[in-house]
């Protein structure tokens, strides 16, 4: 019988603000954001979150130039998580590892930079890369991991908009307990930055950012927010279950005790906060929790006008009667990491099972009246006996929802 | 131009696909693949290389006649110094 019960043992991340959990967590804690200027092609100057892990530490520069930048973050962060959770990899076995990671958008950045080649070229299609192909494979992010470190169980990469990042946790915990491996990288990462594709979207759209000072710009619940601030990044976790966990006396993060996804089958970018509160509470649910139980809620919100006090009206509808949950928001610090956002915002949260601390959300000056939350922790940390479980919301576009509910470590 | 001249251009152009490699030692009557670790696509970013930058087309028939700077200088050169003329 296959122990059900499955545990983060490791993390592995770059954010714009921090490339490994500690620095991540120690901006998160003082307020420090890291959005700046990034001129891209065809749009100008526009405020993003970029990230300055070492590519290098391990990945050659030949792979770095064949490969994708979703795939090179990728690798980092695997690579990371796996020095992190302390495995001998060398005694791993390698058909037995899945690799599992959540992305928004995969393939327009190498798109776009072709179509620009070729531009280069009087359109002359004798000038398109044969690396496209590889590049632009939705699998590529997961299927450089599998041969930057050899892992030859299952790869793939679950397309899930801004909630990708919890589903590809959320997979990677399904196939442990269904024997599929024994062992899974699960995560989510993003390169769009790289394509002035996205920021026009959402600047034709209304949702893109602007604020003279870039770190600024991510506002979420403030009544001036204006829009999403893009950024690139990834994190991803090894998950094992947990007889396996303890049997190489692996040191335990925390569990995953519940998650949910559904959809709201109505608007592909209007969120419906009553299909948010419903995947919020089935997530609850199938933890054997109730609302109270919460102690951190970890929030999607993007600073888009709508977006945010939708999900406001979802989390008062679930945490109305709930005075020790608080509440906060990370894309205030980093932007929206698209793929990444779920997996990365889930692990900045993670070390309040050690501290206590519950980081704020930043840059609200004047809080919407729309966007009023009980205990919602506002610009400066707040400080609590003690944090036991997280709830992580990520929702995205076509309307998919997802949460997912994570629990301090105890042997019962 | 000349073969040496040739094959130095061609190690010009590795140097760039293959960053990672020391060209500084190459024998120019061994196949490339046997000192340098070049895939398929690394061959194909050969032949993309010269197009763009000296707009020779090399035909897929004729890529086992880059198989070593000595076997590419000889089919290249004349090609090179025909684009030229």
């Amino acid at each position: 019988m296959l122990d059900d019960r499955i545990v983060i043992t490791g993390i592995g991340l770059t954010a714009p603000n921090g490339n490994t959990l500690a620095e991540f967590r120690k901006n998160l804690v003082e307020g420090v954001a890291r959005i700046q200027m990034l001129d891209r092609r065809y749009i100008g100057p526009v405020a993003a979150g970029v990230c300055d892990y070492d590519a290098r530490k391990y990945q050659t520069r030949k792979e770095i130039r064949k490969g994708t930048r979703a795939g090179s973050i990728a690798i980092y962060c695997a690579r990371e998580a796996v020095a992190n959770c302390g495995i001998d990899w060398d005694k791993v076995d390698e058909s037995r590892v899945g690799i599992y990671l959540g992305i928004t958008e995969h393939g327009n950045v190498e798109t776009e930079n072709e179509v620009f080649n070729i531009s280069q070229y009087e359109y002359d299609t004798r000038f398109w890369s044969h690396h496209h192909n590889p590049r632009t494979v939705a699998n590529n992010p997961a299927g450089e991991v599998s041969m930057n470190m050899h892992i030859t169980g299952p790869h793939y990469t679950i397309g899930a908009a801004c909630a990708a990042g919890n589903a590809g946790l959320i997979q990677g915990l399904q196939m442990l307990r269904l024997g599929d491996v024994d062992f899974a990288l699960g995560g989510g990462v993003s390169e769009s930055i790289h394509t002035f594709g996205i920021f026009a979207g959402f600047k034709s759209q209304g949702a893109l950012a602007h604020h003279e000072d870039p770190n600024k710009a991510s506002r979420p619940f403030d009544v001036a927010r204006n829009g999403i601030v893009v950024s690139e990044g990834g994190c991803i976790y090894t998950l094992e279950r947990l007889d396996d966990a303890k049997k190489r006396g692996a040191t335990i993060i925390a569990e995953i005790v519940g998650y949910a996804l559904n959809s709201d089958a109505k608007d592909a970018v209007l969120p419906d906060p009553g299909q948010q509160s419903k995947c919020i509470l089935a997530s609850i649910e199938r933890a054997g929790l109730s609302p109270s139980d919460i102690d951190i809620v970890s929030t999607h919100a993007t600073a888009t006008p709508q977006g945010d006090i939708h999900e406001c009206q979802a989390l008062r509808e679930v945490f109305k009667d709930c005075p020790d949950t608080y509440i906060n928001n990370t894309k205030s610090f980093i932007g929206h990491a698209m793929g990444a956002a779920g997996a990365l915002e889930l692990a900045g949260n993670i070390p309040s099972f050690e501290d206590g601390i519950v980081h704020p959300s930043i840059n609200i000056d004047q809080l919407d009246e729309q966007c009023q939350l009980p205990n919602l922790v506002i610009n400066e940390p707040k400080k609590l006996p003690e944090v036991n479980t997280i709830l992580n919301n990520s929702f995205g576009m076509l309307g998919i929802n997802s949460s997912l509910v994570i629990k301090r470590f105890t042997e019962d | 131009m000349t073969k040496e001249e040739c094959k130095q251009l061609v190690l010009e152009i590795i140097a760039d696909i293959a960053p990672d490699e020391d060209i500084s030692d190459v024998k120019s009557d061994v196949a490339l693949r046997e000192q340098l670790e070049l895939d398929s696509m690394d061959f194909l970013d050969i032949v993309m290389e010269i197009r763009k930058k000296y707009g020779i087309e090399v035909p897929e028939d004729d890529y086992p006649q880059l198989e070593s700077l000595d076997s590419s200088a000889e089919y290249l050169t004349p090609k090179f110094n025909s684009v030229k003329a």
